[in-house]
């Protein structure tokens, strides 16, 4: 039987302190308070005083609370059981369903070596061009979606989770909004996907602490289903609430602030978490989407900023379509060499011409002379918007190639196109003959 | 010897405060005990009988009273031969050995043998009877396609006399190959590794000399305008993606050197996998072997532990000089030293020291120089010159390059490689601006050339700008094609197909050949009347000169698409600039001379 402890000597934030020996760095204690029980977890030992962080939050908790050490770190309980059932932040049920304790696993565990990685190969298709065909994703990817609220983020993850050929799902929700978190549930469960989906959610109205478990526990649990072979994908939203929520730890620690607030360690955290994304050879892997909201919409704020430099590329959605420009599959070349001969070249021919459509919308609004050639792209810019970059489309890779070659040859004459002739010639549409 | 004892008294993140029983270096190592295993940490503050130690691994699990067991030595690495084609971490642990024993997972606490302990073909140097001194050859075995010396260690600092040599043959690693001694007749014995502290800069040479000739790594914009000489520091600052580490992939490549050193600090696991698994099967066209027999894998990448990360680019560039050592030509990669620098921010924050700029430790400027000083070429005691040259990778916070790691940075390298978000999204790779980047090099291409080159970029650049304002029809035709001229040089010379077999690498021979050509087009007086058969003129150009910079120099197609080039420029071409004449005249002289 451990010791307990009924001497809480500061309270300061979500941080208790208490004299106690035996304990070590990273262990978990319960917090016994007026208004129940609460994990904590120790994240700083000096001499005999040991700071703990109250997962739900120090409010309420008094000087003469008792303080029980666990002997462990933080656990999730793994097994098939999971499947299809709803957690919080700290593991504890969120629907009517019992409490898990068999199996536990920790969380935050080591990384993978690097040697033993391999280079991604296999395309997940989500029916959407902007996507399949623009920007690829791929198995093992980690990829952001940069946005601002209002965005329809959520419903494009929730698409993509129905659509993605995928053995599993994690939603790991940050600060998620209720409404949401009802959103998804609805959406899986219309689906038929909820008996493969586990969510660990935060809500809002959450303590702030059980915000920074979330991408932990969502991973280890991938993890585990992804070395028995599950191909899992995990969603995580809103990750700029996680780091939000470091934020707001790491002033209570009275640690110096690098940039607007955030600590200096930021970059490492977010990429201890992103870096879980991997392709296990002979057994399944993890493939992570998060929605990076962007405080005033403003790509250089430091979450968004630091999550560009760890993630694989990502998804601007901005006006309810991911962006041509900015979004970036830092992955795609591994797959879209594999899908039909005409997708590369498609791809970056659209694009191309797209890009001259958005100069020749600029230089009309300056008010220059359109020619017959900007014309011809100003028609082209609205055909390919409402087409392939609007997120009600849903089709299949082959069918959004073939609506390319549709939509240039409504447009352009096939020299216009840039695109080298033995292509043209065995994509360009034939004419239909009109009678 | 015993060495000094202790026992955990604190922890916070990575760093455990202990209390010690005797005296410890500065940076000295220490293994903290926990759960049976032995967690590698460094000595990085003393304050009374308490030393503050970074761990290298994580420490969650350890407890006050934990021992600690100091070792009397400094964070080294080991030096001799078999470094090559190793994929180490921050701390020389060899990731494919601990794959092979642990599986998939990164164990803590499990330090494997640094270096493979093979046999190897010994050849001696000196006699029994001869006197040596540190980093005099004392024999040499075959590491791939290179000569590896086997000195007398760095830290002898005495004369000695060679009491004993192994005859020529076969030895493993560890065997003793020979038997000094010193002036007081002691007698130490040799194998063919030894340990060099990290944190300190090889100085085992004559003298360091001036770095003067170029370092080519076949890409135009770089050893044209922005030249790299062996022995230099350059860096590469840029916003994310804005193509840092394909740059320096495709240098690890085809840079002109012997050995490259790769370090992969604080970036994506994934990018790394890249190099391993591909290195092996590329053929460097300079030896015929794979281009992994002459590189070196340092990765410590983002989800590994952040002390490990600031030591790994010691790792690096103390290789980096041993190698030099053997009067090689190194070329250091770091990606990214502002991970690095984070990583000392952390520390520098869990000490409570006063922070500087962004957080920063106050000492992060001079930390900087002291990395980009252990660059340079060096003639060595034999007489033969060596070098290492670094190259670092900058990843700024909000792309924005007034923050002190870039700053700190562009006040010690020799050359800026800046990256513009704005060119990587126009896809104009490699997306080194080429109005702000800048190097105090001198280049493998004519000096005055290349500055009328950059002229014209400058005035490309202005007309452009006027243009945004006043429109096409506003800008005089003269100026319309001064643009196109300067846009002509950008598409084809300046930008440059990473993923392209043949553009990929184009050697310094055929960089000025090319650029020789493209003058006569770039400083042509042409006879084209009006913008529209401007514009389709250098379109029709561009097309052209980018099929040439798509085919092999030897091949009939390069000389047929030269010809054609040259035909529709004679077509058009009515004399050249006046300003230009001096230019054509100088090389017309050198062809007659
Ligand atoms: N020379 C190039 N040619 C073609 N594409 C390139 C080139 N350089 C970069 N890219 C494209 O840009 C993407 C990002 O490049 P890279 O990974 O080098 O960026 P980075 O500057 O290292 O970014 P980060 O700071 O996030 O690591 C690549 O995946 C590739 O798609
Ligand atoms: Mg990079």
């Amino acid at each position: 039987m451990r010791k307990i402890y009924s001497k809480i000597e500061a309270i300061a934030g979500n941080v208790i302190i208490v004299s106690a020996t035996g304990v070590r760095y990273g262990e978990l204690a319960l917090v016994n308070s007026g208004h129940g029980n609460s994990l904590a977890e120790v994240i700083r030992l000096n001499a005999d005083k040991v700071s703990l962080q109250v997962f739900t939050g120090a409010r309420g908790v008094s000087t003469g609370d008792e303080v029980r050490f666990l002997g462990h770190p933080m656990r999730v309980s793994f097994s098939d059981n999971l499947l299809g059932r709803i957690f919080d932040g700290s593991g504890r049920p969120r629907d009517n369903g019992p409490e898990l304790t068999e199996n536990l696993i920790e969380i935050g565990g080591p990384s993978v070596n690097p040697a033993r990685r391999i280079i991604p190969r296999n395309m997940i298709h989500t029916g959407i061009p902007m996507i399949d065909l623009f920007n690829s994703l791929v198995e093992s990817q980690k990829l952001p979606i940069f946005s601002i609220s209002g965005e329809p983020y959520n419903q494009l993850l929730a698409r993509i989770a129905m659509q993605a050929e995928v053995d599993m799902i994690i939603l790991g929700g940050c600060g998620l909004k209720y409404d949401d978190y009802l959103f998804f549930k609805d959406t899986l469960e219309e689906g038929g996907a909820l008996s493969r989906t586990i969510f660990f959610v935060h809500t809002a109205s959450d303590p702030i602490v059980e915000c920074l478990l979330v991408p932990d526990i969502s991973l280890a649990v991938a993890e585990k289903f992804a070395l028995k072979g599950k191909r899992v994908l995990v969603l995580l939203t809103d990750m700029t609430n996680f780091a939000d929520a470091l934020k707001e730890i790491s002033i209570t620690m009275e640690q110096v602030p690098s940039n607007r607030g955030y600590p200096g360690d930021l970059y490492s955290q977010l990429a201890a978490r992103y870096e879980k994304a991997v392709d296990f050879e002979g057994a399944g892997s993890i493939t992570t989407l998060a929605v990076t909201t962007m405080p005033g919409d403003d790509v250089t704020h430091p979450v968004p900023d630091n999550t560009g430099y760890i993630t694989e590329g990502q998804f601007y959605l901005r006006n309810g379509r991911i962006e041509p420009f900015g979004s970036l599959s830092r992955l795609k070349q591994l797959v879209n060499r594999n899908t039909r001969d005409d997708h590369r070249p498609l791809m970056d021919g659209m694009i191309k011409l797209y890009a001259a459509y958005l100069e020749s919308m600029e230089k009309k609004s300056m008010g220059f002379r359109m020619s017959d050639w900007d014309q011809k792209l100003l028609k082209y810019g609205v055909i390919f918007e409402k087409e392939m970059m609007d997120l009600s489309v849903n089709i299949p890779i082959e069918e959004a190639l073939d609506r390319g070659w549709q939509i240039l040859e409504e447009c352009f004459s096939p020299e216009e196109t840039g695109l080298r002739s033995d292509l043209i010639n065995r994509f360009w549409p034939q004419k239909q003959e009109v009678h | 010897m015993e060495h000094s004892k202790g026992k955990v008294v604190g922890v916070s993140g990575n760093m455990v405060t202990v209390e010690m029983d005797g005296d410890v270096l500065m940076n000295e190592v220490g293994y903290v005990l926990v759960e049976d295993r032995r967690l590698k940490s460094e000595v990085i503050r003393i304050r009374g009988s308490q030393a503050e130690l970074q761990v290298f691994e994580m420490t969650r699990g350890i407890g006050i009273g934990d021992p600690v067991d100091f070792t009397g030595e400094l964070l080294a690495v080991e030096l001799g031969p078999g470094l090559l084609c190793q994929i180490y971490d921050g701390l020389q642990n060899p990731l494919p050995e601990l794959a092979e024993e642990y599986g998939f997972f990164l164990q803590r606490g499990v330090y494997l043998d640094r270096l493979p302990n093979k046999e190897w073909d010994f050849t001696p140097a000196v006699k029994a009877g001869d006197t040596v001194t540190r980093a005099d050859t004392l024999g040499t075995v075959p590491e791939g396609i290179f000569k590896h010396r086997i000195m007398v260690p760095f830290n002898l600092y005495e004369a000695y006399k060679v009491k004993s040599i192994a005859k020529a043959g076969t030895y493993g690693l560890r065997d003793r190959i020979a038997e000094l001694e010193d002036s007081k007749g002691n007698t130490i014995p040799l194998s063919m590794v030894f340990d060099w502290p990290v944190k300190r800069a090889i100085d085992a040479y004559a003298e360091r000399l001036r770095p003067s000739k170029p370092m080519v790594t076949k890409i135009r914009i770089i050893d044209t305008f922005f030249p790299v000489s062996m022995g230099g520091t350059y860096c590469i600052p840029g916003p994310f993606g804005a193509g840092k580490t394909v740059l320096q992939q495709v240098t690890s490549r085809n840079a002109e050197v012997d050995i490259v050193i790769i370090a992969a600090c604080g970036e994506r696991a994934g990018e790394v996998v890249e190099t391993l698994r591909e290195f092996p099967e590329l053929i460097d066209p300079r030896t015929g072997k794979s281009l992994m027999e002459r590189t070196v894998i340092i990765c410590n990448t983002s989800s590994m532990p952040v002390a490990a990360r600031e030591a790994s680019v010691y790792t690096a560039v103390t290789i980096a000089e041993y190698y030099r050592q053997m009067s090689l030509n190194v070329l250091l990669l770091a990606d990214s030293t502002s991970r690095w620098a984070q990583a000392m921010r952390e520390m520098s924050g869990r000490l409570e020291e006063i922070p500087g700029e962004e957080a920063f430790p106050a000492y992060l400027e001079s930390v900087i120089a002291a990395f980009y000083e252990r660059a340079g070429i060096v003639r060595l005691k034999d007489g033969s010159v060596g070098s290492v040259t670094i190259g670092g990778t900058v990843s700024p916070a909000g792309g924005n390059f007034e923050e002190p790691v870039t700053q700190a940075t562009l006040k010690v390298v020799g050359a800026f490689h800046g990256l513009s978000r704005e060119r990587s999204e126009a896809r104009k790779y490699p997306a080194i601006h080429p109005l702000e980047s800048w190097s105090k090099y001198v280049g493998t291409y004519d000096q005055e050339k290349t500055e009328h080159a950059r002229k014209l970029l400058f005035r490309g650049n202005e007309i452009a700008q006027m243009m945004k304002v006043v429109g096409e029809e506003g800008t005089s035709l003269e100026d319309y094609i001064t643009y196109l001229k300067s846009d002509f040089l950008d598409s084809v010379y300046l930008q440059q197909d990473s993923f392209d077999p043949v553009d990929a690498a184009v050697s310094k021979e055929r960089q000025s050949y090319v650029l020789d050509f493209l003058f006569k087009i770039l400083f042509a007086k042409l006879d084209l009347p009006n913008k529209d058969e401007a514009r389709s003129f250098f379109y029709q150009m561009r097309q052209k000169a980018l099929d040439w910079n798509g085919t092999d120099q030897s091949s009939d197609t390069f000389q047929t698409i030269e010809n054609e080039i040259t035909g529709m420029l004679s077509e058009k071409q009515t004399g050249i600039e006046e300003e230009a004449q001096v230019l054509f005249q100088s090389s017309q002289g050198q062809n007659n001379a």
